[in-house]
């Protein structure tokens, strides 16, 4: 049998399983998230991925430090929605003392947790979007995150690694200023997601075809994976820390929990869109309700640096501030305890041991983008290349979290 | 159920392997042998007044000379249809530091465990893949032991990979471009 003009025997030709590296350093894969790809033409036959390229060793490092100084290893954990962090953290540690944040504190965190989620399923959403070429959202919506960060940046001065929460309250108070800007901004948003991001995505057959019926997860096989926050509830399970184990204000607005049916890429896009209103809504109702009052608990001082000018007048501002930089917290209670918040990528759990020094004897993480990268090989098993990319764009992952 | 009430009830199924039961704030943890482990958590997740279907958290605690058995590993169990949690804390002693795995009954463990051994070093029987996870196949120790140091103790010294990526470095060399 004579060969073909291009030198290929097409008779005899068979297509060879291979096996191809994505990443670490790839654009799709959301930081550097290594995959190894075992392929047989366009179908992914196994996936492997590799973590840890981030390890910072955050728990070694907590076990090391006083209660108020492990607070910033917080921020670097999911560095776009480091302000959720810092507040698992706080209501984790305030609970392990036993004390409370006053009402206004709560409503402050309330929002500002809330604001976190918006900004970063804004992110999710877009670059998910990015990913799978519908690049028009990401320019839309990074105007809309803009306005978001440059909120934080009038309150804290930072606009990422914010730290601004406090164990037992908030570091400074927010300014009528700034409530007013918010307000004007949950005003209009929602519009904004009708007009601009449902009508570029919601009617758009390319994205229908790209995220329908890929990566379907069953309710049951999300539970038992571990799943939490959205990615979760695109399979039809309302579990929300929020409304089951409500900390903060949540107990004390109304708001809905999206959930998804199908399972699959495009209601876990549906559930991100919805939240999106339903933050907005989160917000108006706080900043309505917002009470007067102090926004520091008043055993604070022991867990919480004075302000600067009272530290250098105050003979007692003075002593608490020594004694927290060189001992930390007087004496943790003996215990231990999980505490669980949810954080836009799911649920995020501190599990807390206190041994009576300053210092917590043990921190765990439980971080969501963990588990979450944990599902992909069972994701991509069988479904074709450009899917993996679809698959990791819908679990929402940030490696800095993932790592630790 | 109140947590009290699901740890009376481990407590009356399995009679000798509970050593302890602790409340701090309204969590209860249950201290157990950790010998018939997964056959609990198929209890615990079976049964249809617990149903713990779902695994929030599993780590792996080192007890540096403070408890005879060194090690814990900690299971953090929560209940979505009934809404209850409670923790499971079993204990591993240090000469044989291994336990069953639980990835039969909760495939979100898979990684938790891995992690667990790469940190702390507790070995689970019956994982289908006992890798190394955050750190490197090479790595040496297991960082979060209480004995393993927070800095190194090479000082001034040079780290000991820097020979091999230098003789590397210098090997390439001969393919660069000029």
């Amino acid at each position: 049998m004579p060969a073909a003009p291009n030198g290929i025997d097409e008779q005899n030709a068979k297509t060879k399983e291979l096996t191809i590296n994505m990443g670490p350093q790839h654009p799709a894969t959301h930081g550097v998230l290594r995959l190894v790809l075992d392929i047989n033409g366009e179908t992914v036959v196994k996936c492997t991925p590799y973590v840890g390229y981030l390890h910072r060793g955050v728990e070694k490092l907590a076990e090391n430090r006083t209660y108020l100084s492990a607070l910033p290893l917080t921020d670097r954990l999911d560095y776009i929605s480091s302000m959720s962090n810092n507040i698992g953290y706080c209501v984790a540690v305030e609970r392990l003392f036993g004390i409370e944040a006053p009402e206004r504190a709560q409503y402050i965190r309330t929002i500002m947790g809330e604001m976190t989620r918006i900004s970063s399923h804004i992110i999710g959403v877009a670059t998910h979007a990015l990913d799978i070429g519908a690049m028009t959202l990401f320019l839309y919506s990074f105007r809309d995150r803009e306005t978001l960060l440059d909120l934080f940046e009038m309150t804290c001065g930072a606009r990422l690694t914010v730290s601004y929460p406090r164990i037992g309250g908030v570091r400074n108070d927010v300014s009528q200023e700034f409530l007013d800007k918010l307000y004007a901004f949950t005003e209009y948003f929602p519009k904004t997601i009708e007009r601009e991001y449902e009508t570029l995505l919601n009617e758009n057959r390319i994205w229908h075809k790209r995220t329908k019926g890929i990566g379907v997860i069953s309710a049951e096989d999300a539970i038992n994976w571990g799943l939490t926050g959205p990615t979760l509830r695109g399979s039809g399970v309302p579990y929300d820390v929020r409304k089951y184990a409500p900390y903060d204000a949540y107990d004390k607005v109304e708001f809905d929990v999206p959930t998804g049916k199908n399972g699959d890429v495009y209601d876990r896009y549906l559930c991100r869109m919805e939240e999106l209103k339903q933050s907005n809504r989160i917000i108006k109702q706080c900043i309505e309700q917002m009470p007067r009052g102090p926004i520091l608990a008043p055993d604070a001082p022991k867990f919480t640096l004075p302000p600067k000018d009272r530290v250098l007048n105050d003979m007692e501002s003075l002593i608490h501030h020594f004694v927290l930089i060189t001992k930390g917290q007087i004496a943790s209670p003996d215990g231990e305890l999980y505490v669980a918040t949810e954080v836009p990528k799911g649920e995020l759990g501190f599990y807390l041991i206190g041994d009576g020094s300053g210092k917590p004897y043990r921190m765990r993480l439980r971080a969501p983008s963990f588990v979450h990268v944990s599902v992909l090989p069972e994701l991509c098993k069988g479904a074709l290349i450009a899917d993996v990319i679809a698959n990791i764009g819908t679990i929402d992952i940030v490696l800095g979290e993932c790592d630790r | 159920m109140e947590p009290k009430e699901i740890a009376e009830m481990i407590k009356d199924r399995y009679p000798t392997e509970v050593r302890e039961i602790k409340e701090f704030r309204n969590q209860v943890s249950v201290i157990v042998n950790r010998d018939r482990i997964k056959e609990m958590m198929k209890y615990l997740h079976d049964t249809p007044e617990l149903y713990f279907e779902f695994l929030e958290d599993l780590c792996g605690v080192d007890y540096f000379g403070k408890k005879e058995l060194r090690f814990e590993v900690v299971y953090n169990l929560y209940s979505i249809r009934h809404k209850h949690m409670i923790r499971i804390r079993a204990e591993v002693p240090e000469d044989d530091c291994s336990i069953d795995s639980v990835v039969d009954i909760w495939a979100g463990a898979n990684w938790h465990e891995r992690e667990c051994y790469d940190l702390v070093g507790v070995n689970f029987k019956g994982h289908p893949d006992m890798r190394r996870i955050l750190l490197p196949e090479d790595w040496e120790g297991h960082p979060l032991r209480k004995d393993f140091p927070l800095k190194s103790d090479l000082g001034e010294q040079e780290w000991k990979g820097l020979k091999e990526v230098i003789e590397i470095a210098r090997k390439n060399k001969q393919y660069e471009v000029t």
